[in-house]
This record gives structure tokens, C-alpha cells and sequence, in this order.
């Protein structure tokens, strides 16, 4: 198998050069983000109003973790379903400058149209293997959204982190037509 | 008259929460296990060893096997000789619930209204509690913890009687393959048969309790779960929707009598961290 290393913040140059079914091991900062944040983030934005954090460059993943034991980290901590945040990314996109989503299952045409629009790219981790991906993430702490629980946003610094690229910025995917 | 204190109830309840999270089934591993031998497509293999790998790990670390330790979802069997002394049996699940959730460190996920009032409740609670009245004097509890990505992908019909078998057939396969990635493949699919709208679909759920790889004991319904197995694998979605023959690990038929007019139909799929586990007091 094919796998490169790479480090985050991803610059769009970056973000072009990957394609579809290459395995990438990602190191650096992370922020997390399920639906209820993508929400608050996007009312923001719709309100012209500043973000509590900067995206620009960023790669956000959708989980949200169990809570950690002592002296851990972060609890179990695998990708949620993106289709569900296909509604907010094309914004986060255009007007916050997001560079690569983390998730699991495949994203809407609306979502594929902005990522080739805006040079973004989309990985997908293993759903349902949260406890091997915690063992790659070595800090974990809540930048803003507190009151959500497991859907505050949090800033992550993970060590080679693999994922794949299921969706690159010119539209490949390794979802497509694959289906009976 | 058998007396089972509540607290009891409330403590193995607990117990099963953290247990059900962290330690995937023995026959979902072999199966994951089996899936492996038989798979040759080089991504597909990568990501069930994965998942085999986690499973090690959730283990020896007590972490969750899934961040999405889900809706604590009872099947309660309560023998007709059984009291229960100190509450209801429903306010000791719930209480267990909520212990078993925060000893364990695992994810609250359920908020308190589904429309208006998307609030956490917190502690995992309320739970779902099916219980069925049984001769005896035991009390059997069953936690099956849903995740809400392989749940939302369920899906229920009701077909005309002389849609048959093909009928019934297209619907389970397109319900999984319109799923695509987004249950966790390879899932388990559960599929109720016959009884009214709400009896299905909790069939649906009860055939996910069943040993995977362990056919229907009718035949006929033996046979019917190897087809749609063979259909659903044969489409190409592969572990995590990325490509390989292991889209399903298994197919589980449960069935009830039905109206003259009715042939109900309900799916409901279960990703890999099959979780499932139980308790006789």
C-alpha cells in the first residue's frame, strides 16, 4: 500500500497532491467538530460574525470521543458519519478556508462540487475503531463549545494518524460506483 | 417467589454497560476473524485487521471499542415467580445505566427531546427496555448498545403479500446498499418479517442478538438469509464502503405470524462493533 506522511496545517498546494486511495499518516493539530458545532460555526458565519477559532488550512475531524480515563489523553475517538455535516462543509469551506474533514461514509455532490472549488480534501478514518485511532492522539483539549459534551470542539495533536484519502481535491473517489 | 434486590439490578446492569463496550463478542471477532481469510482485496484486508486490532486494544485498555457507545438498548426476560424488592425495574436499568456510563467512561449520547430540546441528558439515560414475561423464576438482561450511524441507516416497508420473497429480498438489499458506508461495514443485518409495523421492527433488533453465522432453524429462512448474504457481499461496498466482498458478515431473519393483508418488512443494521451481552440473576 501506498503511504505518505503528512503534517498539518495542510496548505492547499498539499492538499492537491493527494489522490484517492493514497494511505496518509497525519501528525499535528486536528479540531474536532460534530453537527451541533458545524451549526454554531455556520450561524456565524451567516451572521458575519468572527469564529472562536481560525480554519484556515485546517483539517477537521468529525468524532466525538468518550471521555478519558485518567491519565489518558482522550477516550475511544473513530470518525462519525459525515454525510451529516454535508450541509455545513461547502460553507466552511468557502468562507473559513477549511483544508481537509476527517470522517467516515461518502459526501454529498454539493460537498465534492466545494472541495474541488476550494482545493479541500476528505479523508476517511475507520469507523468504529476509536480505541486503536485514540492510541495516535496525544492531547486533547476543548477550544470552545463546552457546554456540548462530546460535541465541544476540541484541538487535538495526534501522531501519525492514519486515515485515507477517500475523496481528493479534484473529485476522484474511492467511493464511486463501486455499488450494484 | 424469587425476591432480586434492586440494587443488584442496578450493579450487573453497570457491569454489562462497561463489559458491552469494551469486549467485542466472541463470535463477531471469529466471524471478523473469517472475513479476513476470505477477503483479497488488499484495502478491505488492511481495515479488518483494523478493526481486529481495536478490538485487542479496547480491551486491554478498557477504552470504548466505538466512541459511539450508543442507545443502552434492553431485552429483558422476567420470569412470572420474580419480585423485585427496593424500586421498578425500570428505575434500576436506568440507574445502571448511568452508573455503568460514567464508571466506564463512556459517551452520553442521548438528548432529552428529539426535535425541540436537543439537550444531554447527561448520563445515557433513558434507556430502551423491551421486556417480555417469561415462566420462571430468572431474570435475564440483555444490553445491545446501538449506535446512531448504523441505526439511522435502518429501514421499514410494507410490502403486498404478492411481492414475495424477491420482494422481500430487493428491499434488505437495497436498504444495505443504499447504506453504502455509512453503518460501519461489514454490518449485521437484521431483518424482521410478518407481524405488524412495531412487531417487525423490533424483530429487526432481535435478530441482531442472535451468534452471527448462526442460521434461522427453518430452512426455508436458512436459505433466505444465505441469499441476501451473498446478493449484499456480491455489491462491491466492502468494509467501510471502500471496496471487498465483506460487506456483511451476516444475515439474521427473525419472523412473526401476519394479517391477510400485510407482508411488514424491517431493517435494521448493526455495524462491526457488534455489542451485545448478557446477565442471569
Amino acid at each position: 500500500m501506498n503511504t505518505i506522511t503528512l503534517t498539518t496545517p495542510l496548505t492547499e498546494q498539499k492538499a492537491q497532491s493527494l489522490s484517492a486511495g493514497v494511505h496518509v499518516l497525519l501528525s499535528g493539530i486536528l479540531y474536532t467538530a460534530r453537527d451541533a458545532a458545524h451549526k454554531r460555526l455556520c450561524s456565524l458565519i451567516n451572521e458575519g460574525k468572527e469564529l472562536p477559532i481560525t480554519l484556515q488550512d485546517q483539517v477537521l475531524y468529525y468524532v466525538g470521543p468518550t471521555p478519558a480515563r485518567p491519565g489518558k489523553p482522550i477516550g475511544s475517538a473513530g470518525p462519525t458519519t459525515s454525510c451529516r455535516m454535508d450541509a455545513y462543509s461547502p460553507l466552511l469551506m468557502e468562507k473559513a478556508g477549511v483544508r481537509g474533514m476527517i470522517g467516515k461514509g461518502d459526501r454529498s455532490r454539493q460537498v465534492i462540487d466545494a472541495m474541488k472549488k476550494f482545493g479541500c480534501v476528505y479523508f476517511a478514518a475507520i469507523g468504529g475503531a476509536g480505541a486503536l485511532l485514540a492510541e495516535c492522539i496525544t492531547k486533547a483539549d476543548i477550544v470552545c463549545y463546552d457546554d456540548l459534551g462530546p460535541e465541544a470542539i476540541y484541538k487535538l495533536e495526534v501522531v501519525q494518524f492514519p486515515v485515507i484519502v477517500a475523496i481528493d481535491t479534484h473529485g476522484n473517489s474511492c467511493f464511486a460506483k463501486r455499488y450494484c | 417467589m424469587k425476591t432480586i434486590i434492586f440494587k443488584d439490578i442496578a450493579r450487573h446492569t453497570a457491569e454489562l454497560c462497561i463489559k458491552a463496550n469494551t469486549e467485542l463478542p466472541g463470535d463477531v471477532l471469529s466471524s471478523l476473524e473469517a472475513s479476513l481469510r476470505k477477503e483479497k482485496n488488499e484495502l478491505a484486508r488492511s481495515i479488518l485487521a483494523t478493526c481486529i486490532k481495536n478490538a485487542e486494544i479496547a480491551k486491554e485498555e478498557k477504552t470504548a471499542l466505538c466512541q459511539d457507545t450508543g442507545f443502552a438498548v434492553f431485552f429483558v426476560e422476567i420470569g412470572d415467580n420474580v419480585r423485585i424488592a427496593g424500586g421498578t425495574l425500570y428505575e434500576a436499568i436506568n440507574e445502571g445505566v448511568a452508573k455503568g456510563y460514567a464508571d466506564g467512561y463512556l459517551r452520553k449520547s442521548i438528548v432529552k427531546d428529539p426535535l425541540y430540546d436537543r439537550i444531554n441528558t447527561s448520563d445515557n439515560t433513558p434507556a430502551v427496555i423491551h421486556i417480555d414475561l417469561v415462566p420462571g423464576d430468572m431474570l435475564k438482561i440483555t444490553l445491545a448498545p446501538k449506535g446512531g450511524g448504523s441505526e439511522n441507516m435502518s429501514a421499514l416497508t410494507m410490502l403486498k403479500p404478492s411481492d414475495g420473497e424477491q420482494g422481500v429480498i430487493d428491499f434488505v438489499v437495497n436498504t444495505v446498499v443504499k447504506a453504502g458506508a455509512n453503518p460501519c461495514p461489514p454490518s449485521i443485518v437484521g431483518v424482521g418479517i410478518g407481524g405488524t409495523v412495531e412487531k417487525c421492527a423490533l424483530l429487526s433488533k432481535k435478530a441482531l442478538l442472535r451468534p452471527v453465522e448462526e442460521p434461522n432453524p427453518d430452512k426455508r429462512y436458512a436459505r433466505l438469509e444465505a441469499k441476501i448474504l451473498k446478493k449484499i457481499n456480491s455489491s462491491g461496498i466492502g468494509p467501510q464502503g471502500l471496496g471487498g466482498v465483506t460487506t456483511a458478515l451476516a444475515v439474521h431473519v427473525e419472523t412473526f405470524p401476519c394479517h391477510i393483508a400485510s407482508l411488514p418488512v424491517a431493517v435494521n443494521l448493526n455495524c462491526h462493533a457488534a455489542r451485545h451481552v448478557s446477565v442471569t440473576l
